[in-house]
């Protein structure tokens, strides 16, 4: 019960201190707004081509909505040293970065649905499987998230935190078939796609959107659970590691 | 009085730098103890393993009966910790700073808000509660992580050099506050540079040197044997080394040093003979400013078992003032 008070009062926090802020809000709605008019300028097509690019717009939307935070709410209150607080509060390591992660995996999942609420206005949304939409967005946040965090953990300036996070998720647009499908790409390519939890999120997405997945959801969804799994344990065990000296 | 802290052969190296040296005390409940020591002794080091932000190469550490570098999360409950730097979160104000922190300790909300505002009462920053903490100045900066350090009412309080770097007056209201917790019954693990600051708070102080431990004591016992001692400063005109050599062949039984203001200090268990010293430093053509006859302090039983200068503790302490 009395970790629980923390985990809630570190959540709310950072809510307040970082993603509630408007410059991070107007970013979340802006953001999947650009892009989703970037891909219609791009590819001069009308309307009924939203579904198709719904799904890399959503990806777009969480791995910019989650990846960097980190580097605020970890890298830089590690090196305020008010991190310093969490890690001698008695409230175990794994619930302690829980906390610190739920604000950003909350903030990317809401910013996925943001391009979702938009298309729902243009075109009819109605062979949406929302059943494996929702969950598999969340898992892409929190896989996204704990990249982020996994980065944040390793580096100890937030402009590295930043550039390292925009050294994964650029390439990542392109190597996981948000936009492209991996089968598209040169053969030499696509091991790096399936080494990125992204690949099996993103064929979901289309799954759950447009039917036009690749690969059995069951193995997708176990591949990144097992991907959000790995992130996390690292990050901890660096954390274990490195931060506590 | 039962130890509540028990420390055995506590060693910490980080690369080459051996910062712990096999170091052993206990420090019993209720206790004001002391780690006095200047820069780089290795005083943040020892209370980093203690609170489980650091984990020892070797010794073993036990707070309240539980074995800390195997289990440091339930010993975390029990402990305060003031670190060196006051690392609060500067977007937070005072009062969601002490709540925050609270929370973190398990509080409830009703029981946060009552206990965080009689701190701010009792600290003095009951005007500034509303305000930023990135605008508070130094002393109230400090005051609000010592604040924040007991708001969940620790048995055991961690201070790491509370007062450096703070003017003198919050510097002074500081001592009181750590004195008045200390006498309800809170145990302090406390750490400084400032002599004075060791003499006038701790009921027992340990001197640490290079990571290691080199006596523990009361202020009385180690001022015990020091009370008949004779002591006398001469400010005079020049010093260096030879001078102080030739007065140690002079005087073979006085202890001499000198400081790096135009200062000798001159040590005997036997009366020291002023007139026999003044003519010493006419022959040589030194005038004598001041000549004068020093109550033993903490400072000089502090010098002859470190060996360290309290000169270079003072330079220790401007610098860390300037910063
Ligand atoms: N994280 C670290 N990495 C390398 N050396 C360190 C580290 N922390 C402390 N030291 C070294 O260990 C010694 C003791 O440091 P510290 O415990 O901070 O001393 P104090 O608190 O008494 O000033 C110093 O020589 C310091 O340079
Ligand atoms: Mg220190």
């Amino acid at each position: 019960m009395k970790q629980w008070i923390a985990f809630w009062n570190i959540l709310t926090k950072d809510m307040r201190s970082y993603y509630l802020k408007p410059p991070n809000i107007s970013w979340g709605l802006v953001f999947p707004l650009a892009w989703t008019a970037a891909f219609f300028v791009r590819s001069g097509s009308g309307l009924e081509s939203v579904s198709s690019i719904l799904p890399g717009v959503m990806g777009v939307s969480v791995l910019f909505g989650t990846t960097s935070m980190l580097a605020v709410t970890v890298t830089f209150e590690k090196k305020g040293r008010s991190f310093e607080r969490l890690l001698l509060a008695p409230i175990s390591l794994e619930l302690l970065m829980l906390a610190k992660t739920a604000g950003a995996i909350l903030f990317g999942t809401a910013n996925a649905f943001v391009p979702v609420l938009i298309a729902s206005f243009i075109t009819d949304l109605g062979g949406v499987r929302w059943g494996s939409l929702v969950p598999v967005v969340t898992l892409i946040a929190v896989s996204s998230t704990f990249l982020g965090l996994f980065i944040a953990v390793s580096v100890s300036e937030v402009f590295e935190a930043q550039t390292f996070s925009n050294f994964f998720r650029f390439p990542m647009i392109f190597l996981c078939g948000l936009f492209v499908p991996v089968a598209a790409l040169p053969i030499w390519l696509r091991p790096l796609s399936y080494a990125l939890p992204l690949t099996y999120g993103a064929d979901i997405l289309h799954r759950s959107i447009s039917g036009s997945g690749t690969m059995p959801t069951a193995l997708n969804f176990a591949a990144l659970s097992a991907f959000c799994v790995l992130l996390f344990a690292v990050s901890l065990r660096n954390i274990r590691r490195y931060w506590i000296l | 009085m039962e130890p509540i802290i028990n420390v055995h052969s506590l060693s910490k190296s980080f690369g080459e730098v051996q910062a712990v040296r096999g170091v052993t005390f206990s420090v019993s409940r209720g206790e004001l103890f002391g780690f006095l020591g200047p820069n780089g002794a290795g005083k943040t080091t020892t209370i980093n393993m203690l609170t489980g932000l650091a984990r020892p190469d070797r010794g073993s550490i036990s707070i309240a009966g539980i074995d800390c570098p195997r289990n440091p999360k339930a010993a975390q409950h029990l402990m305060g910790i003031v670190p060196d730097e006051s690392n609060l979160y500067p977007e937070l104000t005072g009062f969601q700073n002490l709540s925050f922190c609270g929370a973190l300790y398990g509080m409830k909300k009703t029981e946060r808000v009552e206990r965080a505002r009689e701190l701010l009462e009792r600290f003095g920053l009951t005007e500034a509660a509303d305000r930023k903490f990135a605008g508070y100045s130094k002393g109230m900066k400090r005051k609000l992580t010592i604040a924040a350090g007991i708001i969940h009412s620790p048995e055991i309080l961690f201070l790491d050099e509370p007062t450096s770097g703070i003017d003198v007056a919050s510097a002074r209201q500081l001592r009181r506050l750590i004195a008045e917790l200390n006498q309800a019954g809170t145990t302090i693990f406390l750490t400084t540079h400032y002599i004075e600051e060791a003499e006038r708070l701790c009921s027992r102080i340990a001197f640490i040197v290079s990571g290691g431990i080199r006596t523990i004591d009361t202020v009385e016992h180690l001022m015990s044997g020091y009370e008949d001692r004779q002591i006398m400063h001469f400010e005079v005109s020049s010093v260096d080394d030879t001078l102080c050599a030739e007065l140690g062949t002079e005087f073979p039984r006085f202890d001499c040093r000198t400081d790096s203001r135009n200062r000798i200090c001159i040590e005997s268990s036997e009366t020291i003979a002023v007139g026999q010293i003044v003519r010493f430093f006419e022959d040589r053509g030194i005038d004598i400013y001041e000549a004068r006859k020093i109550r033993p302090s903490l400072e000089d039983v502090f010098v002859q078992v470190t060996g360290i200068e309290a000169g270079a503790m003072h330079e220790v302490q401007e610098k860390s003032r300037q910063r």
